[in-house]
Protein backbone atom coordinates (compact mmCIF):
# COMPACT_ATOMS: atom_id res chain seq x y z
CA UNK A 1 0.00 0.00 0.00
CA UNK A 2 2.91 2.35 1.08
CA UNK A 3 4.76 1.31 -1.82
CA UNK A 4 1.79 2.50 -4.25
CA UNK A 5 1.25 5.58 -2.70
CA UNK A 6 4.95 6.54 -2.72
CA UNK A 7 5.42 5.18 -6.75
CA UNK A 8 2.43 7.51 -7.53
CA UNK A 9 4.35 10.73 -5.93
CA UNK A 10 6.98 9.66 -7.82
CA UNK A 11 5.25 9.26 -10.87
CA UNK A 12 3.63 12.84 -10.19
CA UNK A 13 7.35 14.06 -10.00
CA UNK A 14 8.46 12.23 -13.27
CA UNK A 15 5.36 13.82 -15.15
CA UNK A 16 6.49 16.78 -14.10
CA UNK A 17 9.99 17.20 -14.86
CA UNK A 18 9.08 15.18 -18.43
CA UNK A 19 5.98 17.93 -18.99
CA UNK A 20 3.77 15.30 -20.45
CA UNK A 21 0.71 13.54 -19.03
CA UNK A 22 0.21 11.16 -21.51
CA UNK A 23 -0.76 7.73 -21.18
CA UNK A 24 2.65 6.26 -21.87
CA UNK A 25 4.47 8.96 -20.16
CA UNK A 26 2.52 8.36 -17.22
CA UNK A 27 2.53 4.65 -17.47
CA UNK A 28 6.30 4.72 -17.62
CA UNK A 29 6.87 6.98 -15.03
CA UNK A 30 4.54 4.33 -12.93
CA UNK A 31 7.16 1.53 -14.31
CA UNK A 32 10.16 3.52 -13.73
CA UNK A 33 9.13 4.75 -9.56
CA UNK A 34 8.34 0.80 -8.99
CA UNK A 35 11.42 0.46 -10.27
CA UNK A 36 13.44 2.92 -8.21
CA UNK A 37 11.82 1.74 -5.19
CA UNK A 38 12.31 -2.10 -5.83
CA UNK A 39 15.90 -1.35 -5.58
CA UNK A 40 15.94 0.69 -2.10
CA UNK A 41 13.15 -1.96 -0.66
CA UNK A 42 15.53 -3.17 1.72
CA UNK A 43 16.22 0.60 3.17
CA UNK A 44 12.05 1.46 3.19
CA UNK A 45 11.40 -0.21 6.03
CA UNK A 46 7.82 0.08 5.32
CA UNK A 47 6.73 1.92 8.48
CA UNK A 48 3.77 3.86 6.68
CA UNK A 49 5.31 6.95 6.50
CA UNK A 50 3.23 8.27 4.02
CA UNK A 51 -0.01 7.31 5.53
CA UNK A 52 -0.57 10.28 7.76
CA UNK A 53 -0.27 12.95 4.46
CA UNK A 54 -2.22 15.76 5.92
CA UNK A 55 0.44 17.00 8.06
CA UNK A 56 2.98 16.15 5.99
CA UNK A 57 1.36 18.70 4.01
CA UNK A 58 0.72 20.80 7.09
CA UNK A 59 4.75 21.04 7.87
CA UNK A 60 5.59 21.54 4.25
CA UNK A 61 3.66 24.52 4.23
CA UNK A 62 4.93 25.67 7.35
CA UNK A 63 7.93 25.39 6.45
CA UNK A 64 7.52 27.07 3.03
CA UNK A 65 6.28 30.02 5.01
CA UNK A 66 9.59 30.02 7.49
CA UNK A 67 11.12 30.13 4.65
CA UNK A 68 9.54 32.87 2.94
CA UNK A 69 10.52 34.48 6.57
CA UNK A 70 13.72 33.22 7.20
CA UNK A 71 14.99 35.13 3.68
CA UNK A 72 13.32 38.14 4.47
CA UNK A 73 14.97 38.33 7.85
CA UNK A 74 18.70 37.85 6.59
CA UNK A 75 17.64 40.59 4.17
CA UNK A 76 16.85 42.85 6.69
CA UNK A 77 19.22 41.67 9.06
CA UNK A 78 22.42 42.35 5.45
CA UNK A 79 20.96 45.58 4.31
CA UNK A 80 20.86 47.17 8.07
CA UNK A 81 23.49 50.11 7.91
CA UNK A 82 24.90 49.06 11.47
CA UNK A 83 24.57 44.85 11.37
CA UNK A 84 23.98 43.84 15.36
CA UNK A 85 25.86 40.43 15.31
CA UNK A 86 25.20 37.99 18.31
CA UNK A 87 26.37 34.78 16.22
CA UNK A 88 27.19 31.60 18.06
CA UNK A 89 26.89 27.72 18.32
CA UNK A 90 24.26 26.63 19.98
CA UNK A 91 23.23 22.73 21.34
CA UNK A 92 19.61 21.30 20.96
CA UNK A 93 18.78 18.43 23.14
CA UNK A 94 16.54 16.51 20.22
CA UNK A 95 13.47 14.28 21.29
CA UNK A 96 13.50 12.80 17.86
CA UNK A 97 15.22 10.01 17.59
CA UNK A 98 14.98 8.55 14.41
CA UNK A 99 17.43 9.04 11.52
CA UNK A 100 15.17 9.90 9.18
CA UNK A 101 13.31 12.76 11.44
CA UNK A 102 16.67 14.09 12.54
CA UNK A 103 17.59 14.53 9.13
CA UNK A 104 14.18 16.31 8.37
CA UNK A 105 14.50 18.15 11.28
CA UNK A 106 18.56 19.47 11.04
CA UNK A 107 17.09 20.55 7.01
CA UNK A 108 14.24 22.57 8.55
CA UNK A 109 16.33 24.17 10.97
CA UNK A 110 18.72 25.29 8.14
CA UNK A 111 16.16 27.20 6.19
CA UNK A 112 14.80 28.68 9.32
CA UNK A 113 15.01 32.41 10.31
CA UNK A 114 18.84 33.04 11.61
CA UNK A 115 19.25 28.89 12.31
CA UNK A 116 21.90 26.75 10.97
CA UNK A 117 22.60 23.18 11.46
CA UNK A 118 25.82 22.16 11.76
CA UNK A 119 26.84 18.54 13.54
CA UNK A 120 24.38 16.04 15.02
CA UNK A 121 26.39 14.83 18.66
CA UNK A 122 27.64 11.07 17.99
CA UNK A 123 25.00 9.25 20.37
CA UNK A 124 21.90 11.39 18.75
CA UNK A 125 21.20 13.39 21.45
CA UNK A 126 22.40 16.84 20.65
CA UNK A 127 21.78 19.06 17.33
CA UNK A 128 24.90 21.92 17.36
CA UNK A 129 22.92 24.71 15.60
CA UNK A 130 24.89 27.93 14.28
CA UNK A 131 22.33 31.13 15.09
CA UNK A 132 23.01 34.68 13.73
CA UNK A 133 21.27 35.63 16.65
CA UNK A 134 22.71 34.37 20.13
CA UNK A 135 21.29 36.96 22.32
CA UNK A 136 18.28 34.18 23.72
CA UNK A 137 19.07 31.07 23.01
CA UNK A 138 16.60 29.74 25.33
CA UNK A 139 13.63 30.99 23.38
CA UNK A 140 15.23 29.85 19.78
CA UNK A 141 15.01 26.05 21.51
CA UNK A 142 11.71 26.27 22.81
CA UNK A 143 10.69 27.96 18.80
CA UNK A 144 12.34 25.18 17.45
CA UNK A 145 11.06 22.45 19.88
CA UNK A 146 7.34 23.69 19.80
CA UNK A 147 7.05 24.43 16.35
CA UNK A 148 8.89 22.05 14.10
CA UNK A 149 10.10 19.30 16.42
CA UNK A 150 6.27 19.05 17.62
CA UNK A 151 5.17 18.83 13.64
CA UNK A 152 7.46 15.83 13.11
CA UNK A 153 6.47 13.83 15.66
CA UNK A 154 2.66 14.45 14.68
CA UNK A 155 3.19 13.60 11.00
CA UNK A 156 5.53 10.96 11.72
CA UNK A 157 4.38 8.98 14.46
CA UNK B 1 -4.82 38.97 -18.99
CA UNK B 2 -1.43 39.00 -20.65
CA UNK B 3 -0.81 42.25 -18.11
CA UNK B 4 -1.58 40.37 -15.03
CA UNK B 5 1.01 37.45 -16.57
CA UNK B 6 3.26 40.15 -17.19
CA UNK B 7 3.28 41.99 -13.78
CA UNK B 8 3.64 38.37 -11.67
CA UNK B 9 6.99 37.50 -14.21
CA UNK B 10 8.13 41.10 -13.51
CA UNK B 11 7.89 40.59 -9.51
CA UNK B 12 9.34 37.36 -9.59
CA UNK B 13 12.12 38.80 -11.51
CA UNK B 14 12.34 41.49 -9.36
CA UNK B 15 12.35 39.94 -5.75
CA UNK B 16 14.64 36.85 -6.85
CA UNK B 17 17.98 39.34 -8.59
CA UNK B 18 16.84 41.50 -5.20
CA UNK B 19 17.32 38.60 -3.05
CA UNK B 20 20.46 37.50 -4.91
CA UNK B 21 22.12 41.33 -4.50
CA UNK B 22 21.32 40.63 -0.67
CA UNK B 23 22.62 37.28 -0.59
CA UNK B 24 25.93 38.62 -2.63
CA UNK B 25 25.94 41.46 -0.03
CA UNK B 26 25.70 39.87 2.94
CA UNK B 27 28.02 37.31 1.75
CA UNK B 28 30.87 40.55 1.68
CA UNK B 29 29.46 42.22 4.89
CA UNK B 30 29.18 39.32 7.81
CA UNK B 31 32.45 38.33 9.34
CA UNK B 32 32.66 34.87 9.08
CA UNK B 33 32.31 31.94 7.43
CA UNK B 34 28.89 30.55 9.44
CA UNK B 35 27.17 33.64 8.94
CA UNK B 36 28.22 34.16 5.72
CA UNK B 37 26.26 30.53 4.75
CA UNK B 38 23.23 32.25 6.49
CA UNK B 39 22.77 34.73 3.46
CA UNK B 40 23.80 32.07 0.82
CA UNK B 41 21.76 29.37 2.10
CA UNK B 42 19.01 31.19 2.44
CA UNK B 43 18.53 34.72 0.47
CA UNK B 44 20.10 32.60 -2.39
CA UNK B 45 18.41 29.88 -2.44
CA UNK B 46 15.34 32.26 -2.64
CA UNK B 47 16.35 33.62 -5.13
CA UNK B 48 17.19 31.53 -7.69
CA UNK B 49 14.29 29.64 -6.89
CA UNK B 50 12.19 32.85 -7.63
CA UNK B 51 13.57 33.34 -11.18
CA UNK B 52 13.13 29.70 -11.76
CA UNK B 53 9.33 30.41 -10.76
CA UNK B 54 9.23 33.43 -13.21
CA UNK B 55 9.65 31.36 -15.62
CA UNK B 56 7.53 28.76 -15.34
CA UNK B 57 4.92 31.56 -14.74
CA UNK B 58 5.92 33.67 -17.47
CA UNK B 59 5.33 30.54 -20.53
CA UNK B 60 1.78 29.86 -19.00
CA UNK B 61 2.24 26.35 -20.02
CA UNK B 62 1.10 23.79 -17.26
CA UNK B 63 3.93 21.49 -18.21
CA UNK B 64 6.57 24.14 -17.72
CA UNK B 65 5.44 25.64 -14.83
CA UNK B 66 5.29 21.86 -13.41
CA UNK B 67 9.31 21.55 -14.30
CA UNK B 68 9.96 24.62 -12.64
CA UNK B 69 8.20 24.21 -9.21
CA UNK B 70 9.92 20.78 -9.34
CA UNK B 71 13.21 22.56 -9.85
CA UNK B 72 12.26 25.22 -6.92
CA UNK B 73 12.06 21.97 -4.53
CA UNK B 74 14.88 20.50 -5.64
CA UNK B 75 16.92 23.94 -4.95
CA UNK B 76 15.21 23.70 -1.50
CA UNK B 77 16.12 20.27 -0.40
CA UNK B 78 19.49 20.58 -1.73
CA UNK B 79 20.30 24.06 -0.24
CA UNK B 80 20.61 23.22 3.34
CA UNK B 81 22.21 19.73 2.93
CA UNK B 82 25.70 21.39 1.62
CA UNK B 83 25.16 24.08 3.80
CA UNK B 84 24.94 21.67 6.46
CA UNK B 85 28.07 19.44 4.93
CA UNK B 86 30.31 22.60 4.71
CA UNK B 87 29.90 23.75 8.04
CA UNK B 88 30.40 20.49 9.76
CA UNK B 89 33.59 19.90 8.07
CA UNK B 90 34.55 23.53 8.63
CA UNK B 91 33.85 23.27 12.12
CA UNK B 92 35.25 19.69 12.24
CA UNK B 93 38.73 21.14 10.60
CA UNK B 94 38.75 23.94 13.04
CA UNK B 95 37.99 27.29 11.19
CA UNK B 96 36.90 29.76 14.29
CA UNK B 97 34.05 31.49 14.83
CA UNK B 98 34.22 34.74 14.53
CA UNK B 99 35.31 37.29 17.18
CA UNK B 100 32.09 38.77 17.90
CA UNK B 101 30.57 35.16 18.48
CA UNK B 102 28.52 34.67 22.06
CA UNK B 103 28.73 31.61 22.23
CA UNK B 104 30.50 27.85 21.28
CA UNK B 105 28.61 25.14 23.20
CA UNK B 106 30.09 22.77 20.12
CA UNK B 107 33.50 23.34 21.01
CA UNK B 108 32.69 23.00 24.69
CA UNK B 109 31.18 19.47 24.22
CA UNK B 110 33.79 18.18 21.69
CA UNK B 111 35.83 19.40 24.55
CA UNK B 112 34.25 17.08 27.52
CA UNK B 113 34.18 14.37 25.65
CA UNK C 1 5.44 47.36 -28.34
CA UNK C 2 2.11 46.86 -25.88
CA UNK C 3 2.41 47.77 -22.64
CA UNK C 4 2.74 44.06 -20.60
CA UNK C 5 6.48 43.79 -23.18
CA UNK C 6 7.35 47.12 -21.73
CA UNK C 7 6.63 45.64 -18.69
CA UNK C 8 8.57 42.72 -18.72
CA UNK C 9 11.20 44.07 -20.61
CA UNK C 10 11.64 46.66 -18.29
CA UNK C 11 11.89 43.91 -15.39
CA UNK C 12 14.38 41.92 -17.35
CA UNK C 13 16.75 44.74 -17.85
CA UNK C 14 16.66 45.59 -14.09
CA UNK C 15 17.25 42.00 -12.73
CA UNK C 16 20.01 41.46 -15.52
CA UNK C 17 21.58 44.55 -13.61
CA UNK C 18 20.94 43.53 -10.44
CA UNK C 19 22.02 39.92 -10.79
CA UNK C 20 25.57 41.64 -12.85
CA UNK C 21 25.90 43.43 -9.59
CA UNK C 22 25.54 40.27 -7.26
CA UNK C 23 27.98 38.30 -9.55
CA UNK C 24 30.59 41.27 -9.13
CA UNK C 25 30.05 40.74 -5.86
CA UNK C 26 30.79 37.42 -5.31
CA UNK C 27 33.66 37.02 -7.51
CA UNK C 28 34.95 39.51 -5.19
CA UNK C 29 34.62 36.95 -1.82
CA UNK C 30 35.99 34.00 -4.38
CA UNK C 31 38.88 36.03 -4.91
CA UNK C 32 39.09 37.82 -1.91
CA UNK C 33 38.76 34.37 0.57
CA UNK C 34 40.56 34.49 3.27
CA UNK C 35 39.60 30.85 3.56
CA UNK C 36 38.88 27.73 1.30
CA UNK C 37 35.02 27.59 3.26
CA UNK C 38 34.54 30.69 2.36
CA UNK C 39 35.45 30.58 -1.07
CA UNK C 40 33.20 27.50 -1.28
CA UNK C 41 30.39 28.98 -0.08
CA UNK C 42 31.16 32.05 -2.51
CA UNK C 43 31.35 29.42 -5.49
CA UNK C 44 27.87 27.77 -4.52
CA UNK C 45 26.13 31.11 -4.43
CA UNK C 46 27.78 32.07 -7.63
CA UNK C 47 26.16 28.63 -9.15
CA UNK C 48 22.71 30.55 -7.74
CA UNK C 49 23.13 33.43 -9.58
CA UNK C 50 23.88 31.80 -12.76
CA UNK C 51 20.69 29.48 -12.21
CA UNK C 52 18.83 33.51 -11.95
CA UNK C 53 20.54 34.51 -14.83
CA UNK C 54 19.21 31.57 -16.86
CA UNK C 55 15.81 32.18 -15.67
CA UNK C 56 16.49 35.69 -16.98
CA UNK C 57 17.47 34.76 -20.32
CA UNK C 58 15.34 31.97 -20.29
CA UNK C 59 12.04 34.66 -20.07
CA UNK C 60 13.77 36.88 -22.58
CA UNK C 61 14.15 34.36 -25.45
CA UNK C 62 11.45 32.58 -24.79
CA UNK C 63 13.37 28.72 -24.61
CA UNK C 64 11.68 27.00 -21.62
CA UNK C 65 13.96 24.71 -22.39
CA UNK C 66 16.44 26.32 -19.98
CA UNK C 67 14.67 25.23 -17.06
CA UNK C 68 16.50 21.51 -17.69
CA UNK C 69 19.49 23.55 -18.11
CA UNK C 70 18.93 25.33 -14.95
CA UNK C 71 18.33 22.54 -12.77
CA UNK C 72 21.02 20.55 -14.24
CA UNK C 73 22.86 23.62 -13.13
CA UNK C 74 21.44 22.96 -9.64
CA UNK C 75 22.44 19.59 -9.63
CA UNK C 76 26.11 19.98 -10.40
CA UNK C 77 26.54 22.76 -8.33
CA UNK C 78 25.35 20.29 -5.14
CA UNK C 79 27.11 17.70 -6.14
CA UNK C 80 30.68 20.28 -5.91
CA UNK C 81 29.78 21.80 -2.97
CA UNK C 82 29.41 18.06 -1.33
CA UNK C 83 32.62 17.29 -2.80
CA UNK C 84 34.54 20.32 -1.82
CA UNK C 85 33.20 19.92 1.77
CA UNK C 86 34.40 16.42 1.86
CA UNK C 87 37.56 17.80 0.26
CA UNK C 88 38.08 20.25 3.42
CA UNK C 89 37.07 17.05 5.37
CA UNK C 90 40.28 15.52 4.14
CA UNK C 91 42.56 18.14 3.90
CA UNK C 92 42.46 19.30 7.23
CA UNK C 93 43.08 22.93 8.30
CA UNK C 94 46.58 23.87 7.40
CA UNK C 95 46.71 21.42 4.15
CA UNK C 96 49.11 23.76 2.27
CA UNK C 97 49.51 27.19 1.20
CA UNK C 98 46.46 28.77 1.27
CA UNK C 99 46.14 32.64 1.32
CA UNK C 100 46.30 34.26 4.59
CA UNK C 101 47.56 31.48 6.76
CA UNK C 102 48.63 34.50 9.00
CA UNK C 103 44.95 35.72 9.56
CA UNK C 104 43.59 32.62 10.21
CA UNK C 105 46.11 31.11 12.58
CA UNK C 106 45.59 34.41 14.31
CA UNK C 107 41.64 34.36 15.18
CA UNK C 108 42.21 30.60 17.47
CA UNK C 109 43.86 32.14 19.83
CA UNK C 110 41.40 34.53 20.47
CA UNK C 111 38.85 31.76 21.30
CA UNK C 112 40.79 29.47 22.31
CA UNK C 113 39.03 26.64 23.74
CA UNK C 114 38.99 23.33 22.04
CA UNK C 115 39.97 24.87 18.65
CA UNK C 116 43.63 25.07 19.92
CA UNK C 117 43.86 21.62 20.96
CA UNK C 118 42.54 20.54 17.63
CA UNK C 119 45.40 22.35 16.28
CA UNK C 120 47.76 20.91 18.04
CA UNK C 121 46.59 17.73 17.23
CA UNK C 122 46.62 18.45 13.26
CA UNK C 123 49.91 20.53 13.41
CA UNK C 124 52.61 17.40 13.78
CA UNK C 125 51.31 15.24 10.62
CA UNK C 126 48.31 17.01 9.00
CA UNK C 127 46.85 14.38 6.48
CA UNK C 128 46.86 11.65 9.20
CA UNK C 129 44.86 14.19 11.88
CA UNK C 130 42.54 14.53 9.30
CA UNK C 131 41.78 11.20 8.33
CA UNK C 132 41.69 9.87 12.42
CA UNK C 133 39.15 12.17 13.37
CA UNK C 134 37.10 11.48 10.29
CA UNK C 135 36.70 7.82 11.25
Amino acid sequence: MTTIIVSTLFTAVWVAITGSASFHNLAFGFLLATLCLWIVRDEMGGRGYWKRFGRVLSLLVLFLKELALSAWKVAVLVVSPRMDLKPGIFAFPLTVDRDFEITLLANLITLTPGTLSVDVSVDRKTLFVHAIDCSDIEATKRDIAEGFERKIMEAFR
Amino acid sequence: MDMLFALATAALILSGSAFALIAAIGLNRLPDIYTRMHAASKAGTVGSGLMLLAVGVHSGDLATLARALAGFFFFILTAPVSAHLLAKAAHQVGYSLSPRSVCDEMSDYEKRI
Amino acid sequence: MSAPDTVLSVAILIGLVLLGIAFLLTVYRVIKGPTLPDRVVALDMLVGIVIGFIGVIAIRTGFTLYIDIAISLGLVGFLATVAFARFILARGRDGSSEGAPAAAEAAPAERAGGRAKAKAKAKPAPPAAGKGRKA
